[in-house]
């Protein structure tokens, strides 16, 4: 028996070695953790439990036959966050470059599968080279399995994926499954055919970091959700997200305690919006203000930065919020926007996050690029996600809300449980020049009449009256007041039970 | 008494008048330009009128825009407040033609006083002392030199058509005048196209002390002790103080005197301020008389108990003062810093924009009696505009002395919330806690010689940063707490930490024992009172008889915290984790000092220099267009352009590059 027991910590040990201290020193020297230190990092301190620690890989070839080691490259298992469960694969770079072999495979596929039976959320860190090449389709066959099930799970459980280190080739497909991806800068890559593909294939030459650093995918081509500045500061900012999430669809989000009162006013925002239509000012400050404590968890900051989505919570529950930004193309609409709400949006119904939206938007944006571009029917993707969405949702006009762009935001017309408008708001088919111009053809050239036109057009619609007068918003509300009355709203919408007539699945427009 | 008054002016100032208008029953109207639309003067008046465009020659400074106004709201008399038409016969004129009445001096005081020759020879006449000199020109060498001699070195050879510091000239001795005539001559007629020079006595490391006059329609007039107004930067007051350290009650007296009889000799009425520099041996010289309310008034009204502009209104209305010299007594000590919307670290650059955050300390009375007074014109969500005085508040504390007077100053500015704007609240800071400062020690080149090259913040002691890192661990520790309400597995009642700043690392272990937290290190153990909850921004902490407020700012890996304008990064984790920081690679914070950074996504429109082209702080340097918006982009520094890196109308996103500087 004492024999088994000290084989057994031997064996612990050697798993816990993975590559060896060599390769431990190399992934180090490269300012990045190892696969454990980073479990360390995002979990509750002594509350991981590992599985398969002992799993090595079957294959013969290419002399792999004398080449285990245990673990097979990634750590798996389960563990907490601030006290709540999640499931949690961790590659490891200092295996055979956490190549992803068949076992490897197997193991995230198990703890996956534990996480959708039991219903909680699975975060991955990838860090590994690709497939194992000498396992050949067997690896391949891996991360098909890996992708079936990213794919039975989604919407099931919250699945967050983590680029710590390389993530090429059909590994990205994970990812890009998942719900939301972070990214580790300087240290960590995405793209399906590396530089050396691209020179051959199309003469391009292009860096690792320009194809597929942190800063291209946050920014240009939005599939990193977010990127920080090194691995624990990733890893922290995981557990801050974590925080916001509901651990499955079958639960509401957790509801922490908060000093911050909920009749808290915020005179400033009386004088927020200014005077004249055209100078713009940031949303975000209407969100911070509105949020518990200030917190505000951003989800795509750096990308289609017209629309602005992310978590708060409201007397101590989340709340996902989208809001147009003034600051950036006046707040408009586009193929990127349009996308960027839709994906948060759904994300949010799926597992039942109260959504908070904000309104001031001059409709959608014009020209050959955005036409050729589909924004027809990138634009009908957030619309749709706002019809669909059965969660309770609050909307505040602050300022314009035009035309189509008007009904997309969340209108009541989309099932919006509470549409309030400040003072401020102007809810209209367009702007009151380009009204006038339209319903006032023949006057054209008379600047006089038009000047006139326009006045008369901007005192009958340029406030939020109209629409009050029709129910289109249930309320006109003042500024420094938002925070309760939203606050409120979701309180009554509590029990909220909407139900979509049953499909096998809807067909938005993809 | 006045049935209403209207106020012609803006921001504190005129918040100050309506108060008292309001507390003496007197309606008030507060007039508004379009920048101003929702100013705190407009909100606080029984009635507003608009007085058209920003520009304040359009506005504030319209005579005939301010007269509409009255009669328009029935408004019987004005206050003029300080700057814009408070100094302004014209105006003192025309509202008496109007039957107006005008809370101010008669309007012959106003033009003897208004002009620099005849109120300097008004104080020879009246004997108050002038600055010796002589009053006429100077011709040659050989005259300059005899002057001299008679009035005593050093002296100051001014050209008569200069001004601002140009045509100035120090002599020290015979040879030096002799030679600086003849250049000063050839130097005012190149500049100014007129060699006509004078000579005066050059006071050396002056300070600058005035005396408060209040004046009635009966006879009476009595001042109202000192302020100290040394502390200034390029002729802007910055930290006034009521009574001065370098006046005694015998010194005082005379100064009073002599301040009463210039008063006497124009038959002053209201109250007025007689101002002097003084040398370090007590002289006295006349500087001029400001014929108005001075910004700095409240520290006199700390330390006399008498509401100046209360005493304005009663003599305006024709009331005799009900006290005499006699009944003015002078108490305690008063200290007024003026918050301006400048940076401090950046040669004092004025800045404008959306105030995110104001939060001053509360107007109080503590227990030991000492007293905060913050008058002020803005409010949290309020427009800084370029048209106006960047000054957004006059903070004040009065104490029994001057000792305390600087503590209670020091706590409050460490109080004053400002955000969105860049303040000099930490310069305030810096300069109140300065040694020379606490001695006393002051001239008006206070600011040119301790903060030569500008400022760059200040350190912070040892024994405060070891505070800050065990607040760092509390703070942490409140948190923790919160977030173990989701789950049992963290919630203990005691959190190992780990610490680390730029100069120290520790681990500790943190527990709360009502009302405490006991910060535990290997070497001793500190109960900490922490008011905090999350989400605040400031935090109070005492540690045995020290309370300390510090700013909070939460970082991924712990807070940065504020103290008196320094900012000390702390990380706090648990031990396990901050033992793997250390395997975190520092990273290069690109250096952007040399460039001009697109501030916002937007169009460059137009680029107004030229590589090669020398730049001065402030200058414009292009502008960007965002959202049908021109925003001039200036220089913060002196610099040569080294390259411009865009062409004109290139849409850029916010951080791209428009030119280096060499």
């Amino acid at each position: 028996m004492k024999d088994v027991i000290e084989k057994l910590e031997q064996k612990r040990a050697d798993a816990r070695l993975g590559g060896g201290k060599r390769r431990i020193d190399a992934q180090h020297a490269k300012g990045k953790l190892t696969a454990r230190e980073r479990l360390e990092v995002l979990l509750d301190s002594d509350s991981f439990e590992e599985y398969d620690m002992f799993v090595t890989h079957r294959c013969q070839d290419f002399g792999m036959a004398d080449n285990h080691i245990p673990g097979d490259g990634v750590v798996t298992g389960w563990g907490t966050i601030h006290g709540r469960l999640v499931y949690v694969f961790s590659q490891d770079f200092t295996v055979l470059g956490g190549s992803l072999s068949e076992t490897h495979a197997e193991k995230i596929c198990k703890i996956m599968d534990m996480a959708v039976a039991n219903g909680a959320p699975i975060i991955g860190l990838n860090d590994s080279g690709g497939a194992r090449i000498q396992e050949g389709v067997a690896s391949l066959g891996g991360y098909a399995e890996v992708f079936l099930r990213n794919v039975t799970a989604s919407g099931v459980v919250p699945q967050i994926s983590v680029i710590m280190g390389p993530c090429a080739g059909g590994a990205v497909y994970s990812p890009a499954i998942t719900d939301f991806t972070f990214m580790v800068k300087d240290t960590s890559y995405m793209f399906v055919t590396g530089p050396d593909v691209v020179k051959t294939v199309t003469n391009e030459t292009v860096t690792q970091e320009e194809l597929g650093g942190a800063e291209t995918h946050t920014k240009i081509s939005s599939i990193a959700d977010g990127a920080f500045e090194n691995d624990i500061e990733t890893l922290l900012e995981m557990r801050r997200l974590f925080d916001f999430l509901p651990l499955s669809s079958q639960q509401k989000p957790p509801q922490i305690s908060t000093e911050d009162s909920l009749d808290r006013t915020e005179h400033a925002l009386d004088t927020l919006v200014p005077a004249n239509a055209n100078q713009p000012y940031d949303i975000k400050e209407v969100i911070l203000r509105t949020a518990d404590e200030g917190d505000f968890f951003e989800i795509q900051k750096d990308h289609a930065q017209n629309i602005v989505t992310g978590f708060i919570r409201l007397g101590g529950t989340t709340v996902g919020v989208v809001a147009n930004q003034p600051m950036v193309l006046a707040g408009c609409l586009d193929i990127n926007s349009g996308r960027k709400g839709a994906r948060f949006v759904r994300f949010c119904d799926a597992f039942n996050i109260p959504i908070l939206t904000f309104v001031d938007v001059p409709g959608f944006l014009p020209g050959t690029a955005q036409e050729y571009g589909g924004i027809i029917k990138h634009g009908a993707k957030l619309l749709f996600a706002y019809a669909e969405a059965t969660v309770p949702k609050v909307t505040v006009i602050t300022r314009k809300a035009y035309g189509g762009a008007y009904v997309v935001m969340s209108s009541k017309h989309l099932r919006g449980d509470v549409n309030y408008a400040w003072p401020s708001a102007e809810i209209a088919v367009m702007g009151a020049k380009g009204a006038v111009e339209i319903l006032h053809r023949s006057e054209q050239g008379d600047e006089e009449k038009i000047a006139q036109r326009t006045q008369e057009y901007e005192d009958r619609f340029a406030n939020p009256f109209v629409s009050a007068k029709r129910g289109f918003i249930d309320d006109v509300i003042m500024p420094h007041t938002t925070r309760q009355r939203v606050v409120r709203s979701f309180r009554m919408l509590r029990n909220k039970s909407l139900k979509n007539p049953p499909k096998k699945h809807d067909n938005i427009p993809l | 008494m006045f049935h209403k008054i209207l106020i012609a002016n803006r921001g504190e100032i005129a918040c100050r008048v309506i108060k008292t208008a309001k507390r003496m029953g007197i309606a008030t109207v507060s007039v508004y330009s379009d920048a101003d639309a929702n100013a705190l003067h407009v909100k606080h008046a029984d009635e507003a009128v608009h007085i058209g465009p920003a520009p304040s020659r359009d506005s504030y400074l319209s005579i005939e825009k301010i007269i509409t106004a009255c009669k328009q709201t029935g408004a019987d008399a004005v206050h003029p407040g300080y700057g814009f038409l408070s100094e302004n016969a014209k105006f003192a004129d025309a509202l008496a033609k109007e039957d107006i009445a005008f809370i101010g001096p008669p309007i012959n005081a106003i033009e003897i006083m208004g002009d620099k020759i005849t109120s300097k020879k008004q104080a020879n006449a009246a004997g108050v002392s002038t600055v010796p000199g002589y009053m006429g020109l100077v011709e040659t060498p050989e005259q300059g030199r005899d002057i001299a001699t008679e009035i005593g070195y050093p002296v100051m050879i001014k050209a008569s058509a200069g001004g601002g510091g140009k045509g100035m000239r120090i002599a020290w001795s015979n040879a030096e005048i002799e030679e600086g005539i003849a250049r000063a001559k050839s130097e005012a007629a190149s500049s100014f196209g007129d060699d006509r020079l004078f000579i005066e006595k050059f006071i050396t490391n002056p300070r600058h002390i005035e005396i408060q006059i209040l004046a009635d329609n009966h006879d009476n007039i009595i001042h109202l002790g000192e302020r100290e107004c040394s502390i200034q930067r390029r002729n802007q007051k910055v930290i006034e103080e009521a009574p001065s350290p370098f006046v005694d009650s015998a010194l005082r007296e005379t100064m009073g005197e002599q301040a009463i009889a210039l008063a006497r000799s124009v038959d002053y009425k209201s109250a007025g301020t007689v101002e002097f520099i003084m040398d370090q041996e007590h002289n006295f010289y006349f500087l001029e008389m400001n014929t108005r309310l001075q910004v700095e008034h409240p520290v006199t009204e700390l330390i006399t108990g008498i509401d100046l502009v209360e005493q304005m209104i009663k003599v305006a209305a024709g009331e005799a003062l009900s006290f005499r010299q006699s009944d003015v007594t002078f108490k305690g000590w008063a200290i007024e810093s003026r918050v301006y919307a400048e940076n401090p670290y950046r040669n004092f650059l004025p800045s404008t924009g959306r105030l995110l955050t104001y939060n001053p300390p509360h107007h109080h009375q503590d227990d030991k009696g000492c007293i905060v007074r913050n008058d002020t014109g803005v409010y949290e969500g309020a427009e800084i505009s370029t048209y106006y005085d960047p000054m957004i508040a006059k903070l004040c504390t009065w104490a029994p002395d001057r000792t305390n007077a600087i503590e209670k100053m020091l706590d409050a500015l460490d109080e004053f919330e400002v955000e969105g704007i860049a303040n000099n609240i930490p310069f305030l800071s810096a300069l109140i806690n300065h040694q020379a400062f606490r001695d006393g020690a002051l001239t008006t080149g206070f600011i040119e010689t301790h903060y030569k090259g500008g400022f760059e913040g200040v350190a912070i002691p040892s024994d405060i940063k070891d505070y800050l890192a065990q607040t760092a661990c509390v703070l942490k520790y409140i948190e923790m707490q919160r977030m173990n309400v989701t789950g049992p597995n963290e919630n203990q009642q005691q959190q190992c930490l780990a610490i680390k700043t730029e100069d120290t690392a520790f681990e500790c272990k943190v527990h709360y024992e009502a009302p405490h937290y006991i910060v535990s290190t290997k070497n001793n153990t500190i109960p900490l009172n922490v008011i905090w909850s999350l989400g605040q921004r400031l935090t109070q902490i005492s540690l045995n008889d020290q309370k300390l407020t510090l700013r909070v700012n939460k970082t991924t890996t712990g807070y940065i915290l504020s103290y008196r304008g320094s900012d000390v990064s702390i990380d706090v984790l648990p031990p396990h984790i901050m033992k793997l920081m250390a395997l975190m690679p520092e990273k290069q914070i690109a250096d952007t000092s040399n460039l001009l950074l697109c501030p916002m996504p937007g169009c460059v429109t137009s680029v107004l220099v030229k590589e090669g082209d020398q730049v001065e702080p402030g200058q414009g340097l292009a502008i960007v267009e965002a959202m049908k918006m021109e925003n001039m982009l200036k220089a913060e520094r002196q610099a040569v352009v080294k390259k411009i890196c865009i062409e004109p109308n290139t849409t850029l996103n916010v951080d791209d590059v428009i030119m280096e500087f060499e």
